[in-house]
């Protein structure tokens, strides 16, 4: 009876190899042809407003471009939860991946992989680590983003002193570790700002419930914040959220970057007077755009290409392989109803 | 029958000797005593290090915090002294929640209706859990371990990957749980109420001491003649009511909700339970001291935070207390054990 | 083991193979890429730390326990790896360090089992909470990267020439010594023993303590082991390593036929159930299927594979048969 149990096990084991045998080596075959574009966009986490808006950019250079277009990822923002997924689309043979990068290095092997394979793989909103991607399209110059967030945040506050915070997504995400060291930078050599004290900083894990705890928590345990500066979609909203029910807005300052349609209500009644972003689907857009042209052969990546990107217009790849998409956007209330996104 | 008396927990051992009524009060009130001690050491330790945390503000917000959790806790008790577990709570709250914010968001309902509608999804789910448990006669914690991960599967396939944001949500929904009812919040009237019934109904009411009794050993109340499978079946109808109450309210704190709302929330409310002195064995334990143990641990939480220690702590802290106090209890209960077969009691 | 239920596990493994083959099939028609050597070498890989914590969660189920604190300890392993390698000690330091803590963490869980008396699923679940907070406090929310070739080769790469993922070889090998172990051996009968009545098994001489808390000190030196395989596959260590396996873990041991009660089991089931999920996850993820809507299928799964069990043992107990051996109640 024991042998029926081994010789089971030998069976099953046996058909997987023998599967897997007859299925060779060839494993599904290798980059996608240069015709067909199938483009996988890869943000953090799906379940981000922020993203959706970058991929209707996405969607509509695929109806431009004839290609197709996907969207997968995580439900939690963490690096090693987009391991899987980019496993995945190296096994299903997609022509390119446009991944935002939760957390650089952990995903660069997975990247590195695919690469090997011939899939392009271009970053978008927060990079890569620089060996693991094609290219970088990056919305913004990362100095200027998290200058402009400085600027703003001494604007609201009252004499441009006090003691500030910032609310920030996960504490891995390349693109707000590059934008809190501009902000740092910029608050520790501008005499503009030497009145100014970032106390700390804290992390909302760009998941609604803990923003709101983290920024319930930055108001009790610092009773002087004067300023709030929240460089996620996520944790600005979640802020503003809270400085109205606890009653504290107008009282603690609130900026950083969010889009129009979650911010609308508090830039109206006063809560976050103004606060940036770009135009998300436009990121979207181009770097759908750059990752056809990569598939098609069109560019190779290389810093000084230029190329033109359908309705956007031209652009070239500097010297670090980031195309830069355009200057970040300023929301107050009299301009916020222009855009709807 | 002798093995039997020596066997089953204390409440049961003592209550033969006093009564099962006032053995339950005793305990129970020993416990409670010892938490609120601990919760006033805890108090004045932090506010010496930090007075801005004694204030009014600061408490209101431990109490907000901890008003969703003692909800669930309520419920959570109910099964626990039956000696069951239910590990799905949390999946319940984030279904409930995200299923009442869309149907807010999407103008299907008002927002009484919503409430309704979120509260029987919570009751259902409640049911579920006790059909696999009272009727398929899987063990609780198998049966919940699975509906844990089927609940919140199936919160992210209605969520598709949106959230339901504090603009999509009706001013009125938002506003409960900024409105107060004679000066306190509206979301702490509303647990202070659950837990008091609760704690009435699981004293005073046939079904709720027959609770107990199953829980203390379930053999003898099969054969006494209580309807065990149809009160398990009850108390998960309960903890899953409560949950969905949690969930319906869940929205209007904390303003957008996604798909992975209140996960993990089960840990924090066994945790709650436990340290509460509710016996994981069944059979002894108060609704009252659930609610203690939650706001003993979201006192900790808040202390942490003023203290500006790292937040890193709290998983780790929650795991320790939950062993302290099941550790704790077991010793006290070998110690009662040793009492009574000194005395003679065979 | 009586006769009847030697013929209930005969079909069950049965059972088995059906469904893994009814999964590949599924997964094929879901898509194109499912059947390819590549695919299934990645399946594997994938499986493989789940596997090595399965192995010992069995023997522990079986001998009337549970432990559910095995993604904890992977999570924490992992992350002490990252925090010394970080600090520039050697990864032949380091690998037998962790273990140690792995079997520290067991042995802790052994004790308040044992000694104190608590029941395991509090302990477990106490523990899982602790372990998983011990590894936020080591590492914070950080990742580690940079590992040595070697390193990440074992974890990701297949051996040279094959298919064959290196932590398979891993897992074949516990595979093959947990099947000898409990099949073959004395320690084996013991563990069943403990399982089917605790008390007749102590008053038969058996030291029930001793060998659960062994079995709780294999379950954390292997979880430690699987976490050191994960951040060697993802060349990243991570304190969130492994956040959600343990339902995969259980599933598996439950669905491979060992009794939730104690005293019944197969390694080849385990093994078995230990594919078929894998089988099933990975045929949803080529269909684009997220892990979370794919919890669904295996949550369900876990409640069948006691529910269908406890229904067939209910059926058969009614039949009027002669019993050779009354059920006794184990608590």
């Amino acid at each position: 009876m024991r042998w029926r149990r081994c010789s089971q096990f030998a069976m099953a084991g046996m058909a997987i190899l023998v599967v897997a045998a007859c299925g060779g080596s060839s494993g599904g075959g290798g980059g996608a042809s240069p015709a067909t574009l199938n483009i996988a966009f890869l943000p953090k986490a799906v379940n981000n407003p922020y993203f959706d808006v970058a991929a209707s950019g996405g969607q509509e250079a695929a109806t431009a471009l004839n290609g197709q277009f996907k969207q997968v990822g995580p439900s939690e923002a963490t690096g090693a939860a987009q391991i899987p997924f980019i496993q995945t689309l190296t096994q299903q043979s997609v022509s390119a991946i446009v991944v935002s990068a939760d957390d650089p290095d952990a995903i660069a092997p997975a990247l590195k992989q695919a690469m090997a394979k011939g899939i392009k793989v271009v970053g978008y909103d927060s990079s890569p680590a620089k060996d693991a991607r094609n290219v970088f399209i990056n919305q913004a110059d990362s100095k200027g983003i998290g200058v402009v967030q400085v600027q703003m945040v001494c604007d609201e506050i009252p004499g441009c002193a006090g003691e500030i915070a910032v609310l920030s997504a996960t504490s891995t995400a390349t693109n707000q570790n590059a934008w809190i060291q501009a902000m740092k930078d910029e608050l520790a050599s501008n005499s503009k700002y030497s009145a100014l004290k970032l106390v700390k900083v804290a992390y909302g894990n760009d998941d609604p419930q803990v923003s709101t705890t983290e920024a319930q928590a930055l108001l009790t345990s610092y009773p002087n914040l004067k300023g709030i500066i929240s460089p996620t979609t996520v944790g600005i909203s979640a802020a503003a959220q809270v400085l109205e029910q606890t009653g504290k807005a107008g009282k603690v300052q609130l900026t950083g970057l969010g889009t129009p349609n979650l911010m609308r209500k508090y830039v109206k009644d006063g809560t976050c007077k103004e606060f940036a972003l770009w135009n998300v689907k436009d990121l979207g857009y181009l770097a759908y755009y750059t990752a056809a042209l990569l598939v098609q052969g069109k560019i190779k990546g290389n810093p000084g290409e230029k190329f033109t990107a359908g309705r956007l217009g031209d652009y070239t790849i500097d010297p670090n392989g980031v195309v830069l998409l355009g200057p970040p956007f300023v929301f107050k209330a009299d301009n916020i109803d222009q855009l709807n996104f | 029958m002798s093995t039997r008396a020596i066997e089953s927990p204390t409440g049961s051992a003592l209550a033969g000797r006093i009564g099962l009524g006032r053995t339950l009060t005793l305990v129970a009130r020993l416990r409670e005593v010892g938490i609120v001690l601990v919760l006033l050491a805890v108090v004045a330790i932090v506010t010496i290090q930090a007075p801005l945390f004694f204030s009014v503000s600061n408490f209101e917000q431990i109490l907000l915090n901890v008003s969703l959790i003692a909800i669930v806790a309520v419920g959570q008790t109910t099964v626990v002294l039956t000696r069951n577990v239910d590990l799905s709570v949390g999946s319940v709250v984030g279904l409930v929640a995200f299923a009442t914010g869309d149907l807010l968001k999407e103008h299907t309902l008002g927002v009484p209706a919503a409430i309704g509608v979120g509260c029987l999804l919570g009751l259902g789910l409640g049911a579920f859990n006790g059909l696999i448990v009272a009727v398929a006669r899987v063990p609780a914690i198998v049966a919940t371990l699975g509906t844990l991960y089927v609940y919140r599967g199936l919160d992210f396939i209605v969520a598709g990957g949106k959230q339901v944001s504090a603009i999509d949500l009706p001013r009125d929904y938002l506003g409960i749980a900024t409105s107060s009812v004679l000066a306190i919040p509206t979301l702490i009237v509303a647990a202070a109420l659950i837990a008091l019934v609760a704690a009435y109904l699981l004293r005073n009411s046939g079904p709720g001491r027959e609770l107990y009794a199953i829980g203390s050993n379930p053999a003898a109340a099969e054969v006494v003649g209580i309807p065990t499978q149809r009160l398990i079946f009850g108390a998960f109808v309960v903890c899953g009511l409560c949950a969905g109450i949690a969930g319906v309210l869940w929205g209007s704190r904390f303003g957008s909700v996604n798909a992975l709302a209140a996960s993990g929330l089960e840990l924090q409310v066994i945790a709650a339970v436990v340290v509460g002195g509710v016996n994981i064995f069944g059979g002894s334990g108060t609704v009252i001291g659930a609610v203690l143990g939650a706001i003993l641990l979201a006192t900790i939480e808040n202390a942490l935070r003023i203290l500006h220690l790292s937040e890193f702590w709290l998983l780790a802290i929650d795991g320790a207390i939950i062993l302290l106090a099941v550790g704790t209890d077991a010793a006290i209960r070998g110690y009662f054990q040793r009492i009574l077969m000194r005395t003679g009691r065979r | 083991m009586s006769l009847r239920s030697l013929a209930l596990f005969r079909r069950w493994e049965t059972l088995l193979v059906v469904l893994l083959v009814a999964f590949i099939v599924l997964g094929s028609s879901l898509s194109p890429y499912f059947v390819s050597g590549s695919n299934f070498s990645n399946l594997t890989s994938n499986l493989m730390e789940k596997a090595i914590m399965a192995l010992p969660l069995a023997l522990i189920i079986i001998a009337g326990e549970i432990d559910l604190s095995v993604e904890s300890m992977l999570g924490l392993a992992s992350a002490l790896l990252g925090f010394t390698y970080a600090l520039g000690w050697p990864l032949w330091l380091d690998i037998p360090l962790v273990l140690f803590v792995g079997a520290m963490g067991g042995l802790l869980n052994g004790v308040l089992v044992t000694r104190v008396g608590l029941p395991s699923l509090v302990v477990t679940l106490g523990t899982l909470a602790l372990y998983r907070g011990l590894a936020s406090v080591v590492l914070g929310p950080r990742s580690v990267s940079g590992w040595p070739e070697w390193f990440t080769n074992f974890g990701f790469s297949n051996v040279p020439g094959t298919l064959i993922p290196w932590p398979l070889l891993v897992f074949a090998a516990l595979a093959i010594a947990f099947l000898f172990v409990l099949h073959r051996t004395w320690i084996g009968r013991q563990i069943y023993a403990i399982g089917k009545n605790k008390e007749a098994a102590r008053y038969s001489g058996i030291d029930v303590a001793k060998v659960k808390t062994y079995l709780f000190i294999f379950s954390g030196v292997l979880s430690a082991l699987a976490g050191v395989i994960l951040t060697a596959r993802f060349s990243s260590a991570r304190a969130d390593n492994g956040q959600g396996f343990v339902l995969d873990v259980v599933t598996s041991v439950l669905l491979g036929g060992v009794n939730i009660f104690g005293g019944e089991g197969t390694i080849v089931g385990v093994v078995l159930a230990i594919f078929v999920i894998g089988v099933l996850r990975n045929g949803l993820t080529l269909a684009d299927v997220s892990p979370d809507t794919q919890s669904v299928a295996v949550g369900a799964l876990l409640i069948l594979s006691v529910a269908g069990p406890t229904l067939v043992r209910r059926i058969s107990a009614a039949w009027p048969r002669r019993q050779l051996t009354k059920p006794v109640s184990n608590s």
